[in-house]
């Protein structure tokens, strides 16, 4: 492995994207998960379905579009679905969770109107699904490279506004803090990095790289600190994992990374019992 | 002089939920060094008068000085300390030490987007110190009592150095031998401090003994004054008030609630 590594460029371009989405998607997860907020990864990871297929339905009918990265069509259209949540949430201020629901409806609608435009299901959609190994390029590297840094600069500058509004709101702008600001960053941050993921993880299973290994971290966490650590330490190893079952037993990355994690979140909980039960003397 | 200058001034305040008004012509001054109690029954528009004080709602009519600033002009927010009435109510499952959430006090300190300083430790003890959980620094806050986390909100509040320090119905889910306690505590950070505290509450029985001015509201405000003339406001007034009958029962050691 580590020989074919240093050999081909589409292995180090897979493994390095995929480190690099190990490290900045449970980060975001954190804070996604403590605000009860985890299926707006799942709306937007369906909307940016839509922003592939477009770009895929561009690049068939007009050759100029054919070299555009559909990365970029993807990104336009999930940080569009993260503003119209935002807004949806402000219309329905009772029923806050109905913007998830409708964003992700719409997204899986456009996708089936521009798939179905561009005359059925084509092999490089499958690898947006699901996810790739040889797939990734490196433009695609580059780009998870430059959102990366910008979303851990993003994070670093405003961990303290994030955790405090992810804890007491209410709390945060009786201090003065531009909650609404933030909040918008945020959104939009998530919304770059499910478009960026869908190389490796896959449009459909992107999602679960941002709550399952949280998931298992909020198990045992003694802190949120920790909690930070102990997600990307699970989410590195779910993606490291997935990707050499996936080179090695020619599967599609994203299934082996999700079942890795979840395998991950099954062995926390079975530990959790067991010192339950240890301490409990039952 | 200058100690009794004017912390809070409400003007002609009116506010309505749709077409329900909550507060009518609210007149209030909370003088430097003052500790009130705002009593009132349930959706008399105590909780919407502090969200007004606390810019969380929108005036609608009138006027709210705070320093002696117009409210929208006011952007001195490190002076004012809230423990909300919701406080208790947080998510208990969130993976957060008692550390992180008391200094999550100080998030705006020394600027929204600069990691916390070196002495943070030191005044996140000094803050833990003065609600007596000094040695609570490192557990869950989830795993505490709703006491407990009541005086860590506290600490979170203090931790800022606030000059007024608001609290939304702090005593409730608290058992009542700890209420005593709990405004020992507050008169404690008044007289020490010289903290001007606001406080919402239910506890009628107790509370003449322990703060320095109170205020009846019920939409209107009906009685605003020092505690021994509050203790003057019979048990008619009070039911007649309250629009129902009340009754006040005073335990040992003058903790009281209310009926």
């Amino acid at each position: 492995m580590i020989e074919s590594l240093m050999k081909y460029e589409f292995l180090q371009n897979a493994f390095i994207t995929g480190l690099l989405i190990g490290l900045i998607a449970p980060i975001l997860g954190v804070f996604i998960v403590v605000r009860k907020q985890a299926l707006i990864a799942d709306a937007l990871s369906h909307i940016t379905l839509g922003g592939i297929a477009f770009s895929l339905l561009l690049g068939k009918f007009w050759s100029s579009f054919s070299t555009l990265n559909p990365v970029y069509g993807g990104m336009v259209f999930s940080v569009t679905g993260s503003l119209l949540i935002e807004k949806l949430r402000s219309v329905y201020k009772h029923y806050e969770e109905l913007a998830i629901p409708i964003i992700m409806s719409f997204g899986i609608g456009l996708s089936v109107i521009f798939i179905s435009m561009a005359d059925g299901f084509t092999t490089d959609l499958f690898g947006y699904l699901f996810g790739s190994v040889s797939a990734v390029s490196r433009v695609d590297l580059l780009i998870v490279l430059g959102i990366s840094m910008m979303v851990i600069v993003t994070i670093f500058f405003l961990y303290k506004g994030l955790f405090l509004l992810s804890f007491d709101e209410e709390h945060g702008r009786t201090m003065g803090l531009p909650s609404k600001t933030i909040n918008f960053i945020f959104i939009v941050t998530v919304a770059l990095v499910i478009a960026i993921s869908m190389r490796i993880v896959g449009i459909l299973l992107v999602s679960s790289l941002m709550t399952l290994p949280v998931a298992s971290s909020i198990r045992i966490a003694k802190s949120f600190k920790q909690m930070i650590f102990l997600s990307v330490l699970f989410g590195e190893i779910a993606v490291i994992g997935g990707l050499i079952s996936a080179y090695y037993l020619d599967l599609a990355p994203g299934g082996t990374i999700v079942v890795i994690a979840a395998f991950i979140l099954l062995l926390v909980i079975l530990y959790k019992n067991v010192q339950y039960k240890f301490q409990s003397g039952r | 002089m200058d100690d009794r200058k004017p912390i809070v001034i409400v003007k002609d305040l009116n506010y309505r939920y749709d077409r329900d008004w909550v507060l009518k012509n609210i007149q209030l001054t909370v003088n430097k060094g003052d500790f009130l109690a705002i009593v009132g029954p349930n959706g008399s528009g105590k909780s919407t008068l502090l969200k007004l004080i606390l810019g969380l709602l929108k005036i609608q009519q009138g006027e709210i000085l705070l320093f002696g600033e117009p409210l929208e002009r006011f952007r001195h927010w490190e002076k004012v300390g809230f423990v909300s009435q919701k406080a208790n109510a947080f998510n208990k499952a969130f993976p957060a030490t008692v550390f992180e959430v008391v200094r999550s006090g100080l998030t705006k300190r020394n600027g929204l987007f600069k990691p916390y300083p070196k002495t943070t430790v030191k005044k996140v003890i000094e803050a833990l110190k003065a609600v007596q959980m000094e040695e609570f620094l490192y557990r869950n806050i989830g795993e505490l009592s709703g006491g407990q986390q009541q005086r860590v909100f506290i600490a979170r509040a203090l931790i800022g150095d606030p000059e007024l320090l608001i609290l939304d119905e702090p005593t409730v889910g608290i058992d009542t031998k700890r209420v005593s306690a709990f405004y020992e505590l507050m008169q404690k950070l008044n007289r020490e401090k010289g903290i001007t505290l606001i406080i919402v509450t239910h506890d009628t029985g107790i509370i003449s003994k322990k703060v320095s001015h109170v205020a009846c509201l019920n939409k209107h405000l009906y009685f605003h004054g020092n505690s021994s003339e509050f203790e003057q406001f019979d048990q008619k007034e009070l039911s007649s008030f309250y629009g129902h009958e009340v009754k006040i029962l005073t335990h040992d050691h003058q903790e009281g609630g209310m009926e």
